[in-house]
């Protein structure tokens, strides 16, 4: 080390370049850090390989099946000899139960947000929300036992409402458990933009002499609304990409109807059923379930990118 | 003179906001009873099954002689595998993205919103990719540990990513100049100062993410994982089942009594993941530095 | 030591410092004195390239150290930084025990030397040994801030710099602290060339050599950047200012 002479001679006016040079070349700062960027491109290697896996099947079912077939006819069977090729029950599987799942944690979902981020004291808070949380991580075939064997027959024996009562599999109650599920997700990103909201648009509502309810639901919540709408956008895409409810709690029927009470199938359900039956590599049957996954994979990218979004619009605004 | 307005105006507006706020309550009691009545229906329905058989014997077609060995093992199995391939690669991304990469360059703004989109892919979906990439496709694994590790690495690698990234910012930045002015190069700084403090972060998400993947099924299944286990996995070439597709399996099964050691396995899965989260808050709170 | 020629410097398109001439010579202690945003810590965080670190940020002119540019392609910043260390404004402690905080610098420059003797040295040239002694293996964040502030110079000192530039170094300090901090300034000067930034002028006309008093000028486009109004002799600067502008400064009739 030259440093001791150096600080006992500093005038000593060194003329050699290599003072200031690194004693050896650091090449591992370079390796390091190409390794790092390729883990952090890796990400982008999934999305590839997501869309790689599902683009070659999917193009091959449609040189099989037409695409107009695909999404008009109203008939699913893809795995009889006697094929079927629409869709359509699937997408109306899909539907009916997020629109359950939709129907329970949204408004319960932002309720619970606006308790916690404009009634609860901190304390109450610090201990709620976690416990709500709790809901998120439990895994989703323990709901889908919870909707089979304890929402179901409830909702079987107390019916009261017109129609028939729910049938064994039901796209009711796997909705209802799926709503529950998600409800947290939608309770927790809600709460996370109401408290982004700055103090003082509060303190200028209450300067008005409003109350309580009237600067959560007039001022608070238009103020976060796109950061809300964010939450309700990413509900839909978790709900519609849920596969172990639905095939537990819905039944494996494919069902054109729109009436919850009735089992039907959902598209991830299909997926599942399918990969359940071992299809042979390369038959139709095999490339069925890369065509949905592909349908399922396009509705949901769009969702959470649209998501994405709004949570960056949001975000300008109050950070 | 302003008394009355007051009082007229408070009344009526106190009724509504008293009930305002009850609905509020109710909101998160919802959730908060659907909690309890799903753990307690669980319990009860799997208690006369939680006994040392369910962990000693392995599936059978009576369920009588049913276990879940395999299944307890092959949990093990993948999520341990699933662990160690996860956390490196999701631990360096975060280090790539906080610490390296330059966020106005379009390719780094890229990853970051592809990883926030990854968040939210179905996990249906990794199960296609898994199918299609892994157990078959190129790679024809065949449904053995390794690939139902990868599949669930890659579902979960956006979780640890994220958080990971968290732990890193929380990171002040003046340890950072303190470590370059003594004359650190990057890397030592990172690995020296940045990564020691950011460390119980990282475990607490790198845990949370990992539970996910215990209870994960669904793409599982797609791998072609629905097949009677009655041993434990040797290795990474070696067919698996997990708690989760074992659970879906004996609920699958019309008899009752299947539906109780499906219950019982829940009470073991929940078991294991409150353990999990619990050790996971315990790391936050014993460690973690509030700067 | 350093001389510094025409320094400019950009935070992107802003010109935080402009025409910076000076020069700083060994084994003194230099102050720098201005008035708050002038770019005072600017300046001195280009002596290091400190300012390396901040994304978009370029420089313009020159600075040679011992008569060779600092700023030349074949530098290496790391090299310069471990010959040319710092001390933050505010005291900044690794989050590990006294004793990792003083040979982190020791070990991540190759130093190979016994670790405990450096390390009980160091502590001693930074006053901070006796106190310290008996509890090496505690956390950095027992300490006070003025301990703090005296174990960040002496991990400093471990790594043998040859300037050790301060940033304010006293500005979180109770003025106990603060004396003792300068109390080993002086102590230090015999060994090294310290370059400090001040915001006390008491502080500056105590412990300097020479002081250097910076300014924020305004251009028509009401931009604001910082120059160099003079430097002398800190007597000199403090009794009889070539500048009115100085003099404004240190008599506090500047707003
Ligand atoms: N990282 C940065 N990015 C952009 N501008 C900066 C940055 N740091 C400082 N500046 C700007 O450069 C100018 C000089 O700042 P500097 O911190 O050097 O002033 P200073 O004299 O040290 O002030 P103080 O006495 O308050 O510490 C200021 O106008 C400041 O806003
Ligand atoms: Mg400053």
């Amino acid at each position: 080390m030259t440093a001791p002479e150096l600080a006992a001679s500093p005038d000593l006016g060194l003329g050699s370049q290599s003072l200031l040079q690194a004693s050896r070349p650091r090449y591992s700062e370079q390796v390091i850090k190409s390794v790092l960027a390729l883990c952090g491109f890796l990400s982008i290697g999934t999305t590839v390989a997501i869309i790689g896996s599902l683009a070659v099947p999917t193009v091959e079912f449609f040189s099989e099946v037409s695409v107009v077939e695909f999404f008009t006819t109203r008939e699913w069977a893809p795995l009889f000899a006697d094929a079927k090729f629409g869709v359509l029950p699937l997408v109306t599987g899909t539907l009916v139960t997020t629109l359950v799942a939709l129907a329970v944690c949204i408004p319960f979902g932002l309720g619970a947000a606006i308790y916690l981020s404009e009634y609860a004291q901190r304390r109450r808070r610090a201990i709620l929300k976690p416990l709500l949380e709790i809901l998120a991580g439990i895994p989703t075939v323990v709901y889908g036992f919870f909707a089979l064997t304890f929402v179901t027959p409830l909702l079987r024996d107390v019916w009261f409402l017109p129609g028939e009562a729910p049938t064994v599999f039901n796209a009711l109650s796997a909705g209802l458990v799926m709503g529950v599920m998600i409800l947290p997700t939608v309770a927790s990103l809600s709460e996370d933009a109401m408290t982004a909201v700055p103090q003082s648009l509060r303190q200028g509502a209450y300067g008005l002499g409003s109350n309580k309810m009237q600067v959560s639901t007039r001022v608070v919540l238009p103020a976060a609304l796109s950061g809300i709408v964010a939450a309700f956008v990413l509900a839909i895409s978790r709900a519609m990409g849920e596969t172990m409810i639905v095939l537990i709690a819905a039944g494996g029927t494919p069902n054109l109807s729109l009436n919850p009470a009735e089992g039907m199938q959902t598209l991830t359900a299909f997926i599942a059923a399918a990969g359940i039956g071992d299809q042979p590599t390369g038959s139709t049957g095999y490339k069925t379930i890369f065509a949905v996954g592909s349908t399922l994979f396009a509705v949901t990218f769009v969702l959470n990118f649209l998501s994405i979004r709004l949570v960056r619009r949001f975000r300008e605004v109050y950070e | 003179m302003t008394s009355p307005v007051l009082e007229r105006r408070s009344g009526a507006d106190r009724i509504k906001g008293r009930a305002f706020h009850l609905f509020l309550l109710s909101c998160l009691g919802l959730g908060l009873v659907c909690l309890v009545v799903l753990l307690v229906q669980v319990v009860t329905k799997g208690l006369p099954r939680l006994n040392i058989d369910l962990f000693r014997e392995f599936p059978s077609s009576s369920p009588r002689r049913a276990g879940a060995r395999s299944a307890i093992f092959g949990t093990i199995w993948v999520v341990g595998i699933c662990g160690l391939l996860v956390v490196p690669v999701g631990v360096a991304a975060a280090l790539y993205l906080e610490e390296y990469a330059d966020t106005t360059r379009w390719y780094n703004r890229l990853i970051e919103v592809n990883i926030q989109n990854l968040a939210a892919v179905p996990s249906i979906v990794y199960g296609i990719l898994g199918l299609g990439f892994l157990s078959r496709g190129p790679l024809n694994l065949g449904f053995v540990v390794l690939a139902g590790s990868l599949t669930l690495a890659l579902l979960v690698l956006p979780i640890v990513i994220i958080t990971s990234r968290e732990a890193i910012r929380a990171v002040p930045n003046s340890i950072r100049l303190g470590a370059y002015a003594l004359g650190a190069t990057q890397w030592q700084t990172i690995r020296r100062q940045v990564l020691p403090s950011a460390v119980p972060g990282i475990a607490t998400g790198s845990i949370l993410a990992l539970s996910r993947a215990i209870g994960e099924a669904a793409p599982l299944i797609l791998l072609g994982g629905l097949t009677f286990l009655t041993f434990n996995p040797t290795g990474l070439d070696s067919p698996f089942t997990v708690l989760p597709i074992q659970i879906f399996n004996w609920i699958s099964r019309p008899q009752e009594e299947f539906r109780v050691l499906a219950a019982a396995a829940i009470v073991v899965l929940l078991a294991i993941l409150i353990s999990m989260n619990a050790f996971a808050i315990f790391v936050r709170n014993r460690y973690e530095r509030r700067w | 030591m350093f001389r510094i020629t025409a320094l400019d410097f950009y935070y992107g398109d802003f010109r935080a410092v402009r025409d910076v001439n000076v020069d700083i010579s060994g084994n003194e202690i230099s102050a720098v004195i201005g008035p708050s945003g002038c770019g005072k810590s600017t300046f001195i965080r280009c002596l290091n390239r400190m300012n390396d670190l901040i994304p978009g940020t370029r420089v313009g002119g020159r600075i040679e150290y011992h008569g060779q540019d600092l700023y030349g392609s074949n530098v290496d910043p790391i090299e310069v930084r471990r010959r040319i260390g710092m001390v933050f404004q505010k005291p900044n402690p690794f989050p590990k025990s006294i004793y990792d905080n003083v040979a982190f610098g020791p070990k991540v420059n190759g130093i190979k030397q016994n670790m405990d003797d450096l390390v009980e040295e160091s502590l001693q040239r930074a006053a901070l040994w006796d106190e310290v002694k008996d509890k090496l293996k505690q956390s950095a964040f027992s300490l006070s801030g003025g301990q703090q502030q005296r174990l960040c110079i002496a991990r400093c000192i471990a790594v043998r710099p040859d300037v050790i530039l301060m940033d304010e170094p006293c500005s979180a300090l109770d003025p106990l602290a603060t004396n003792r901090i300068e109390e080993l300034m002086i102590e230090l000067k015999r060994e090294f060339t310290i370059v400090i930034v001040t915001h006390n002028m008491q502080q500056a006309a105590r412990v300097s050599d020479r002081t250097a008093f910076f300014t924020t000028e305004v251009n028509d486009q009401a931009q604001r950047t910082g120059i160099l109004v003079e430097v002398d002799r800190t007597e000199k600067i403090f009794t009889a200012p070539s500048d009115q502008r100085t003099e404004d400064y240190i008599t506090g009739r500047f707003g």
